[in-house]
């Protein structure tokens, strides 16, 4: 069995699959494929039912109606004329929520670029002229009610972003950077998960988008321009000098103290994350430990090495001083 | 009715001929195709054992790759269990799914053509039965040895679609992608040799007066399935070499930070990866419409539609590949067009499906167990279009890609399209090469279980899909809610894998192969010609064929057959024939002299294995003298081939008359170099496609190409070596004087056009042009890389050439062996002028 670190803290708002969140839409993007989704499966099921009788007709009908079942003019209806005629008006349809689903981005749009990285997500919100203003990682901030518009990259391999109660997913290819707009009518937390295969540890890539009141947002984004505070705490002062000399630096950044790693996630305000592992744990200080100390074990091959070195102490030292990043 | 060939077809009312058959005739039928014994299994080339141990081979990958999905089910079956460690598990899906679609669904269908075709159209054995031994026997090898590396944790982890970089050596070190590339290499040769088998096969050896409007409907399928090979597995082919060239040598494709770009390699195996579900898919149904009219007792209503769709559906099939690639962010205009290619394609589905449905319902429908599989498919597969329809919708299909929602519908495609299809074509065909039926009780519950099984297995991916639970992942997180349908889905995984195991059951029990004759015979009354009493010969004398469904509108059909009443009684000339016909009335043209049984087949393949396999695991040498091997087997095999017999004319039944020795463009050679010619145009086409899509997208790294002088020079050259080789031909017409002449033309045809691609290589060099720095350095390259392989198979053939002319095995005045090597160095030189002529004239610098 896995370690049992999940089933016990498992339980991060707004991950929850029921129900379906392809038809539980939270916003207008993802609304739109909603109604889609219904109509086709509609579709599919009179389909469906109008072949099974066809075929209860053909085996077991009275015989006139299985002699007019029983022609090529019942080949022309049904397997002709009555696909093109539902087909195109589908087709009509689909096209032009196509088009208006990727409409370009009007240039007010808030900008976030998300770049997929084996198996977290680096994140950086933009300024209108699209230098970086707030780096983050495996969380993405947005006001209710606004469209965003997210550029998606990656970093090594193909990743695609998917929050599905939000907007279909896009892929997010090396070399190229692809835009979705997604807006979330309410306040809430919306889960996301990697959705092309990545390697590794793909299927324990998550995320969330954290939607809230534009009020909220902006307050948020202002209490982000500054570094966090300082660790108030001896455990926790105890904690800031460990993530310096056990090598934590060396990946991850820290907004005004020495750590400056890029490889890692920007830990800045790490204690205010809902998640841990991106996407996978609940941020409480026990999971912190458990991912500090052995994160091989829970999620196998990612890029952050094991330090079950550490004494439980100092792993807890760590932790405490982390948990105080917000 | 008018005539294709000149053949007056009112001799066909000579037959059945009366009176009795020469003392002897029948034995020598009999001594000339006997059985094998002990080794001489392994070297038997007969498709009445090639198809079986194909079919075999094939079946034991499905059970293999089922395996895999058991497992993989068990530890879905909770979140977060433990049965398989992540890397295990990626290495499982990504197993399961080349095995499914490579070593089980592809050469199924074709291992299914290669048994029933020659039966179906009445001829001795297919027209080249050592390739089909080569090509099963470089499957079986190459297969074993790319599902083994599974048992040494070296199997492929990318995934059956391979995407790169995430295969590229930056995050796929590992030789566990090479394995992957290797695997699909032994398929691509298969899949190409059957191809070109099958082709050449129904167009040229079916019965005399099978007009194309009289072919089984599984002929036409099997046509169109082996046309659209040719058409797309030269994208995976080239593909895959690509991506092997990357990982070797570093030549940048797919790397963006180099001017290459990952998505390349998605358009080249969408290309091939969209037909390849059709390619699986109309075997399939053409051999549900064969025996559609068998369960319900009457002709398949609306022949001709179907064929139709049949055509339809590979046309279409060819615009459909960028469905795949919805969420990878295309411009909105060629999603429309993709969108709509998805949707047009089920309506010649639709069409199919309700000629079935016309059929049962003018039919009496009797309730075996094929009816069951029958109505089965008709389910599912319609359930799998509609899912399919559904997906085409591309704001859906950004919802549905890559979740389980896509797991549910490819498996309602694959297992209604392919597998029930299959099953049915066990119980039905299964009398036909075993002494014993399959069981009629067990049947029913096979399929009760394996229908109920498969629906409470991927019924709910539909929804666990919509919940948000992506494909490919090893585990899940315990507070999605995606538990219950996962444990439900793992439960109908076992029931359906409990159908199978039955199905096993009932194998073993029941199938006692009987290749040649002692088969159950037509147990459901079928009206086919497979369906005649058969030998190892196939059937006694070659029917002349006046309906679709023979059997049926002459009852006397399978006794004047046996007795020997019409076509080919016998052997006239002493070997293994068969009657060659013209391809669309099949008119009879020429006695074809077949190869008989033969060790150089195996052995080419297992060197081409050993070859392939060895460079793999890194072992140069070794896989450098496996090849050479290869090379050898496969002209010491080619040796025994176009030896002209005495008799130039044989009467095959009659008193009709045809030569035993043709050239030029009525031979099979010469079909099927044309089929070969179009697989190579077609990689130099994907080449090209591969070339100008890297142009367009980045010329950052690009440089200025050489100069026009060597251009002209290899133009020049090229067209010398042309007229070189067309010399040659022309010389040979002389006579056996002229005939060393020719000789010397054709070796300095291929020497000529080697020196060009030379030429053209060192030109590049001097340009400075490095594969590594830029997307255009490795096109080129691998432009460069294709020619310089075509050039050498060129001096391969013109050194055979010369060693058959030495030994004075080339007769004159025409002789295939000339013939052949000519026209293949006349299309290398076209392609030699064709690829450096773009590379120097586009973009437009030079």
């Amino acid at each position: 069995m896995q370690p049992l670190i999940f089933t016990r803290f498992m339980t991060v708002e707004g991950l929850a699959g029921w129900p379906p969140p392809v038809f539980d839409p939270a916003g207008p993007f993802a609304g739109s494929i909603t109604t889609l989704a219904w109509v086709l499966t509609g579709m599919a099921v009179a389909v469906l039912a109008i072949v099974l009788l066809a075929i209860w007709t053909a085996l077991k009908g009275r015989p006139a109606l299985r002699k007019r079942l029983g022609g090529e003019r019942m080949i022309w209806i049904g397997g002709v004329a009555f696909p093109v005629v539902v087909l195109t008006l589908l087709l009509i349809w689909g096209l032009s929520l196509t088009s208006g689903i990727s409409k370009p981005i009007a240039g007010t749009d808030m900008r976030i670029r998300v770049s997929g990285e084996m198996w977290w997500w680096r994140v950086s919100y933009l300024d209108g002229q699209g230098r970086e203003i707030l780096r983050d990682a495996n969380e993405i901030h947005i006001p209710a009610g606004q469209t965003v518009a997210l550029e998606l990259t990656s970093a090594d391999v193909i990743h695609s972003f998917w929050v599905p109660r939000l907007s279909g997913k896009l892929d997010m290819i090396p070399g190229r950077t692809n835009v979705m707009r997604i807006q979330a009518d309410k306040p809430g937390v919306y889960g996301g998960q990697c959705a092309e295969y990545c390697g590794g540890p793909h299927a324990l890539m998550g995320f969330v988008v954290v939607a809230h009141t534009p009020e909220d947002f902006g307050r948020w984004m202002a209490s982000r321009q500054a570094p966090p505070p300082a660790p108030a705490t001896n455990e926790a002062r105890r904690g800031a000098a460990l993530f310096a000399s056990a090598g934590c630096a060396a990946c991850h950044a820290v907004a005004g103290t020495s750590a400056n790693g890029l490889a890692g996630p920007d830990l800045s305000y790490v204690g205010a994350r809902r998640t841990l592992g991106a996407g996978i744990l609940p941020n409480n200080r026990g999971a912190m430990i458990g991912w500090i100390g052995n994160s091989q074990a829970i999620k196998p091959a990612n890029r952050m090495p094991a330090y079950t070195m550490l004494p439980a102490e100092d792993l807890k030292a760590i932790a405490v001083y982390l948990e105080g990043l917000k | 009715m008018t005539s294709e060939t000149g053949f007056d077809p009112k001799l066909y009312d000579r037959f059945p001929t009366s009176g009795a058959r020469p003392r002897g005739e029948l034995e020598e039928l009999e001594r000339i195709w006997c059985a094998p014994k002990g080794w001489q299994y392994l070297t038997v080339v007969n498709n009445n054992y090639v198809g079986i141990y194909y079919v075999g081979a094939a079946f034991l990958f499905f059970l293999l790759a089922g395996i895999l999905a058991l497992v993989m089910r068990v530890q879905l079956a909770a979140p977060l269990m433990g049965v398989l460690p992540q890397e295990t598990y990626n290495q499982f899906f990504t197993m399961h799914g080349t095995v499914m679609m490579f070593l089980f669904a592809v050469p199924m269908v074709e291992a299914l053509g290669i048994m029933l075709l020659p039966q179906m159209l009445s001829a001795r054995d297919l027209p080249f039965p050592r390739l089909s031994a080569y090509a099963f026997w470089a499957y079986l090898v190459g297969g074993l040895a790319f599902f083994s590396s599974l048992f040494v944790g070296l199997a492929p982890n990318g995934g059956w679609f391979m995407y790169p970089p995430l295969t590229s050596t930056a995050y796929s070190p590992g030789i566990n992608t090479d394995f992957w590339l290797l695997g699909i290499g032994f398929i691509e040769i298969s899949a190409i040799a059957g191809a070109i088998e099958i082709v050449v096969g129904v167009l040229r050896t079916r019965a005399p007066g099978m007009t194309l409007d009289k072919m089984p409907i599984f002929a036409w399928a099997m046509l169109v399935f082996a046309i659209m090979i040719i058409i797309a597995f030269p994208a995976v082919i080239l593909g895959t070499l690509l991506l092997e060239f990357e990982r070797a040598f570093n030549w940048p494709f797919f790397d963006p930070t180099r001017g290459g770009d990952p998505l390349l390699w998605q358009h080249l195996f969408w290309f091939f990866g969209h037909p390849e579900v059709y390619i699986i898919f109309l075997p399939a149904a053409g051999l549900v419409s064969m025996m559609v009219a068998m369960v319900a007792r009457t002709d398949l209503v609306g022949y001709r539609l179907v064929v139709l769709a049949l055509l339809a559906t590979g046309f279409i099939s060819f615009g459909v590949w960028a469905h795949h690639m919805f969420t990878t962010g295309m411009p909105t205009l060629s999603v429309g067009f993709f969108s709509a290619a998805s949707m047009a394609v089920s309506v010649p589905a639709g069409i199919q499906v309700f000629a079935w449905i016309a059929t049962l319902a003018v039919g009496k429908v009797r309730y075996n167990t094929l009816a069951l599989f029958i109505i089965g498919t008709l389910i599912i597969f319609t359930m799998g279009g509609l899912t399919g329809v559904m997906v085409a919708l591309v704001p859906f299909d950004w919802q549905a890609h890559d979740s389980y929602f896509i797991v549910a519908h490819l498996h309602y495609v694959l297992i209604g399209g392919m597998v029930f299809p299959m099953f049915a074509a066990f119980y039905h065909w299964a009398p036909m090469v075993s002494r014993r039926a399959l069981s009629e009780r067990l049947g029913k519950w096979v399929f009760g279980l394996m229908f109920a099984g498969m629906h409470i297995a991927f019924l709910p991916m539909h929804l666990t899909g919509m919940m948000g639970m992506p494909r490919r992942v090893y585990t899940y997180l315990p507070d999605r809610g995606w538990d219950l349908p996962n444990l439900i889905s793992t439960v109908g995984a076992f029931v359906l894998a409990a159908g199978i195991a039955l199905f096993v059951i009932d194998l073993i029990r029941n199938v006692r192969l009987a290749p040649g004759g002692g088969n159950a015979g037509n147990i459901y009354g079928a009206g086919t010609l497979e369906w005649l009493p058969t030998e190892l010969y196939s059937t006694r004398s070659i029917p002349v064929v006046k309906s679709r469904q023979p059997l049926w509108d002459d009852p006397d059909l399978s006794k004047d057959v046996e007795e020997g009443r019409y076509f080919l009684p016998g052997s006239v000339t002493g070997n293994r024939e068969t009657i060659v016909t013209s391809p669309l009335m099949a008119e009879p043209q020429y006695l074809q002299i077949m190869p008989g049984p033969s060790v150089w087949p195996l052995l080419s393949a297992v060197f081409t294995a050993g070859f392939f396999l060895l460079l793999t695991v890194q072992a140069y040498g070794a896989g450098l003298v496996s090849g050479v091997l290869a090379i050898l087997a496969v002209l010491r095999w080619m040796w025994e081939t176009d030896r002209p017999v005495k008799q130039p004319f044989v009467d095959i039944g009659a008193g009709i008359n045809v030569p035993t020795y043709v050239t030029g463009t009525s031979t099979h050679g010469w079909w099927a170099m044309v089929v070969l010619m179009i697989v190579i145009g077609m990689i130099f086409l994907m080449t090209v496609f591969s070339y100008l899509y890297l142009y367009g997208r980045s010329t950052r790294f690009w440089i200025d190409p050489p100069d026009a002088v060597s251009l002209a020079l290899i133009v020049g050259g090229a067209a010398l070596s042309a007229l070189l080789a067309a010399g040659s031909r022309r010389a040979l017409l002389k006579g056996d004087g002229r005939k060393r002449l020719a000789i010397w033309l054709l070796i300095l045809a291929s020497i000529v056009i080697s020196a060009v691609t030379f030429i053209d290589y060192r030109s590049w060099l001097a340009a400075g042009l490095d594969p590594e720095a830029s997307g255009q350095g490795a096109v080129i390259h691998a432009f460069i890389g294709l020619q310089a392989c075509l050039s050498g198979i060129a001096l391969l053939m013109a050194a055979f050439v010369a060693a058959r002319g030495a030994r004075n095995f080339i007769p004159v005045p025409r002789s295939n062996v000339i013939d052949l090597p000519a026209i293949f160095i006349i299309f290398t030189a076209a392609l030699g002028a064709a690829g450096p002529g773009l590379v120097r004239l586009f973009p437009g610098t030079l």
